[in-house]
């Protein structure tokens, strides 16, 4: 084998791009840059010359400056102490960096992912003796109160265990050791790294055929994600994406979530690191912080790491599924990384794609997306997902634009902010005519299964007759809504239930802010079976007016505030038969 | 030090050096013309053979035989205290005819990134005096928040009219302004000068002058100049600081000067890839910093090129800035001055920085009402001029009416007029009067009560007065 060269000389600068020359890398693998050891990472060979991005401010270093190769691929330290934290876009934890450095974020500072010298209890799961194989658990840790972190053999070591304790470790402690068929010892210790760039393995992916229930009746009604399903948020401005991501956050039934602010504003992504802390989470009544991994990027700091930072993201979120954790990853907004990516490809004068994006674009969103999904992992058999939830931003508001357009592609929901509806004061603002999910067969038996068979019925129903609002709302701009046949004014009626009791949900109701599937079911029941008893009165000869009139209607509503939603609204129900019946 | 003379080509503002030494990164450079003229420049591209730099005063006159020197650092800003009140080039040296500026100390005019966990949530109302940005798109310390205007619209104007108005009610601290002027005209700056001196608001400025004919390539550094200078009297100093940047679209033209001379592969409409992040990392040195007493505020201009809000600049910018004034060319004929249009017009960080102990209960609901009315009254304008007004309901001719009278009593205000939000929200209640209770829906029945029918009375009075 012949001797690598680890140590190169830089030959160009030219911002976050740089040459080096001597130096015997391989794609992506992490450099240092110069004499104050800047991280970057390799991202193209021509030649003798490697180039390389730099995650940092480049000002100042000159050609001749050496550039060490590590041999590893920007990595993400993995292992307790993942939770709470905050990280940059290559996990550097923001605090650290704040305590090192102060308020502003210099150059040259190396901090590592996990505290290394916080103490963990450590119990050991696994027997001496045991033959053990990647992925499977060790131990566990008690992380934050409640989360057990699950301890995992680290990827390419099977063997014997010959020693592993209980114990008081920190992350770099040794913990026992394995030894494999070549009698090769190795190190067990609770933390481990992952290539960020490489997807973590499992057993076997799973089809998507549960939902994510996030207690947010347009989404669980019309708009189904599936776990280890793929989301697109567009934000345009105003339309209320934070309090929707943060309901989310709160309500959604995965354990563990990942937020990553990518290319956002400083203030805002401030009001999410002030906010978050604060947030508690209602079905344990601690911080939701102690579920959540923050990763800030703002729209200032380098644009590499930028770049990188959906990766740290995802790799973490993946690292909590193979524990056999449900989690939820939100990326807002995939808009600025997918810029950052042009941003680097323009330095490399690569020929560019569509509005300047590399040709690469599709791909990379598509094997981003493509790391969303139910598995097997390999050593439980729990299940775990990952679910993204991807916010983009199309410049001009312009849906047509390439970033949008790629992340469509591979999205199979659509939850279409609409600052339209959030300026009439309906939240959550999501447009029910533009927005869509490709999961509702595929989740249908489950719904069938652990809710009501008419579950898909009914919401089919509710969009049908939004739909056909749709349509008569433009006749209705020419004629007026008398003018309509009596039957439509009916549908416009059954229409307008649908989006005030249905679609509409208050976030800051204590009580209206989450709506198990059970209430979802029986509001869009009550609703579908007053129309359809309308309907028949209307065919007795009932006049449309005085159907119109039902007050009992309302009580519909009342059941949104109310815990004793069931009693509401089938005492509604009753009311508004009686009152249909008085009227023929 | 060593001098070369070794340029090997010359490209619009670039020269291309061979056989140097190695050369930093954004190194500054000196350049000596064989006519004895001296001209900076800074490197924007280094390797082992070829150096590229950009010359800040252009490359008017410069040959292959012009000596290149190389300073071995970055470009800093001599910063002190003594520079308020004086008046500096694009570049940051003293065109007042003053003393040279004895500096405490040079900071590197890139800056680096607040770490977002070191920042400080804004939430201190700034009181401009400027109905239509304190009540309905109200700006707080630590914002930073650009005017969209187009050319001809009275934007500078407006800016002097909240630099010299803007103050945080009943708050201690030095409050200062840092206007950087980027390719704007002679005759505009003169009338910024001659602002600021009857106003007397000189003595706590700093002015960075690029005009119009000085380089383009220099106003890629007057608003990192400027900054620099706002960071250290905000956070190293306790100050408040107020940055105006005017105009950002000729920074960005500059911007896509140098791209297109380097060759680059240009993005949307000409402008380079990076414009985003080259965007934020300007707008985004605004902010609060824990433990700090001072803040920096932001202000940029742009004149949207044919008043075209998706046009780049316009788009970048409000994607990094927390919302945005927008100047309204239709306002502006029919001689309403400030011709703020609100509809377009956001603030992001309204809500952290009002309601009861920062301005006052009401003035959530007042602003959504107003919101809501305008919006509503603008769209029947359409409907006007095709069914004539008889056409019209009663509602609809009283929201027609809403949307005039806002405009007259809301929106125009006299270039000196400082409104306290205490009479914007009066005139706010007082145009409610006009309107049925009931019909006034985004406000609580208790503020209602508490508010309209004072409101009412005074109305009425006024009118009786008229």
């Amino acid at each position: 084998m012949k001797d690598i060269n680890k140590v190169g000389k830089l030959f160009r600068i030219a911002g976050p791009v740089v040459v080096a020359t001597g130096i015997d890398a391989e794609m992506y693998d992490l450099v240092r840059i110069g004499k104050e050891k800047l991280m970057g990472e390799v991202i193209e060979i021509q030649n003798d010359k490697t180039i390389i991005q730099v995650y940092e401010d480049t000002s100042g270093i000159k050609p001749g400056e050496p550039v060490y190769n590590t041999g590893k691929s920007l990595s993400v330290e993995l292992g307790p102490g993942l939770l709470t934290s905050i990280y940059d876009g290559i996990q550097r934890p923001l605090p650290t960096l704040k305590d090192q450095m102060g308020d502003f974020i210099l150059r040259g500072v190396d901090a590592p992912g996990l505290d290394q010298k916080k103490v963990w209890q450590f119990k050991a799961t696994a027997k001496k003796g045991e033959k053990i194989k990647t992925g499977e658990f060790l131990g566990e840790v008690e992380e934050t109160p409640g989360n057990m972190h699950k301890i995992m053999v680290p990827f390419g070591v099977s063997g014997t265990l010959k020693e592993l304790n209980s114990g008081k470790f920190t992350v770099n402690d040794v913990i026992g050791f394995v030894e494999d068929s070549n009698k090769q010892k190795h190190e067990l210790k609770l933390k481990q790294y992952w290539p960020v760039r490489v997807p973590r393995p499992s057993a076997k992916k799973l089809s998507p055929n549960m939902p994510l229930i996030t207690g947010q009746r347009v989404f669980d009604s019309l708009f189904t994600l599936a776990k280890g399903g793929v989301a697109a948020i567009p934000g345009p401005f105003g339309a209320g994406k934070t309090v929707s991501q943060q309901q989310l956050a709160k309500w959604c039934d995965a354990e563990i979530i990942v937020y990553i602010g990518c290319g956002e504003r400083g203030n805002e992504m401030t009001e999410v690191l002030t906010e978050f802390p604060h947030l508690t989470d209602p079905k344990t009544g601690k911080p939701l912080m102690n579920r959540t991994v923050l990763i800030a990027n703002t729209s200032n700091m380098p644009v590499a790491a930028r770049e990188a930072s959906v990766y740290t993201g995802i790799t973490i979120a993946e690292y909590y599924r193979d524990m056999g954790y449900d989690v939820a990853l939100m990326a807002d907004s995939t808009s600025r990384w997918a810029e950052a990516m042009r941003e680097i490809s323009s330095r490399l004068e690569e020929m560019p794609g569509e509005e300047g994006y590399p040709a690469y674009l599709s791909t990379k969103l598509a094997q981003f997306y493509e790391r969303a999904g139910r598995v097997q992992p390999l050593g439980t058999k729990k299940e775990g997902s990952v679910t993204v939830i991807g916010a983009v931003s199309p410049p001009g508001g312009d849906f047509s634009e390439p970033v949008t357009q790629n992340t469509l592609r591979v999205t199979k929901t659509f939850w279409a902010l609409d600052a339209k509806l959030a300026q009439r004061r309906h939240f959550p603002s999501i447009n029910w005519l533009t927005s869509y999910s490709l999961y509702l067969d595929t989740l249908e038996p489950w719904f069938a299964d652990n809710v009501n068979p008419d579950w898909r019925q009914l919401t089919g129903d509710c969009m049908k007759i939004l739909q056909q609002e749709e349509k008569l709302l433009e006749i209705v701009q020419l004629v007026g809504s008398d003018a309509l046949p009596e039957k439509e004014q009916l549908t416009l009626d059954a229409a307008r239930l649908i989006r005030e009791f249905l679609l509409q949900q208050n976030a800051y109701h204590e009580i209206d802010t989450f709506s198990s599937l059970q209430k979802t079911r029986l509001i869009m029941k009550t609703i579908l079976q007053y129309y359809a008893q309308a309907q028949s009165a209307l065919e007795h000869g009932v006049r449309v007016q005085k159907i119109l009139d039902i007050k009992s209607k309302v009580e519909i509503g009342n059941a949104k505030f109310n815990k004793d939603f069931e009693g509401i609204l089938n005492g509604a129900q009753k009311k508004i038969e009686a009152e249909i019946r008085a009227l023929s | 030090m060593k001098e070369y003379k070794t340029i090997k080509d010359v490209a619009g503002p670039l020269i291309f050096v061979e056989k140097t030494h190695p050369v930093g990164y954004g190194e500054l450079v000196s350049i000596r013309l064989s006519n004895g003229q001296l001209k900076n420049g800074q490197v924007l591209d280094t390797s082992e053979n070829l150096v590229v730099v950009q010359v800040f005063e252009g490359t008017s006159s410069v040959g292959k035989e012009a000596m290149v020197k190389f300073l071995g650092d970055t470009i800093k800003l001599p910063v002190s205290e003594d520079m308020l009140g004086r008046i500096l080039n694009g570049a940051g040296k003293p065109i007042d005819n003053g003393p040279e500026i004895i500096p405490e100390k040079k900071i590197d005019i890139i800056g680096a990134a607040i770490n977002p966990y070191a920042r400080l949530q804004p939430a201190d109302f700034i009181q401009t005096g400027v109905s239509t940005i304190d009540c309905t798109n109200t700006l707080v310390r630590g914002q930073k928040l650009p005017i969209f205007s187009g050319s001809g619209l009275p934007h500078n104007e407006i800016a002097l009219q909240i630099a010299r108005q803007a103050k945080v009610l009943g708050s201690e601290g030095k409050f200062v302004v840092i206007f950087a002027a980027m390719g704007i005209t002679n005759e505009e700056a003169q009338y910024f000068m001659a602002d600021f001196e009857r106003t007397g608001a000189l003595e706590r400025s700093i002015v960075f002058l690029n005009l119009a004919d000085d380089p383009a390539v220099e106003r890629l550094i007057t608003p990192r100049m400027a900054l620099t200078a706002a960071e250290y009297l905000a956070f190293e100093k306790d100050m408040h600081v107020l940055v105006i940047l005017t105009d950002m679209t000729n920074y960005c033209e500059s911007l896509r000067e140098i791209g297109a001379a380097r060759e680059e592969i240009p993005g949307r409409r000409g402008y380079p890839g990076y414009m985003y992040t080259d965007l934020a990392m300007i707008y985004e040195r605004a902010g609060m910093i824990k433990g700090k007493k001072g803040s920096i505020t932001q202000l940029p201009i742009l004149t949207m090129p044919g008043d075209d809000i998706t046009h780049p600049i316009a788009d970048l910018t409000g994607y990094i800035t927390e919302g945005q004034i927008v100047l309204s060319r239709e306002l502006h004929r029919k001689g309403i001055y400030p011709p703020i249009d609100v509809l377009p017009s956001l603030s992001r960080l309204m809500n952290l920085g009002i309601g009861p102990k920062k301005t006052r209960e009401d003035h959530k609901n007042v602003s959504d009402q107003c919101y809501a009315n305008y919006a509503e009254g603008r769209d029947l304008r359409g409907l006007v001029a095709i069914v004539g007004e008889e056409a019209l309901s009663e509602r609809d001719r009283r929201l027609l009416k809403f949307a005039d009278a806002f405009e007259a009593r809301f929106v125009r205000q006299n270039r000196l007029e400082d409104r306290g939000i205490a009479d914007t929200l009066a005139i706010g209640w007082s145009l409610f009067g006009t309107i049925p209770k009931q019909e006034l829906t985004r406000i609580s029945p208790e503020l209602k009560e508490k508010y309209y029918k004072a409101a009412q009375e005074k109305e009425i009075t006024v009118q009786v007065k008229r």
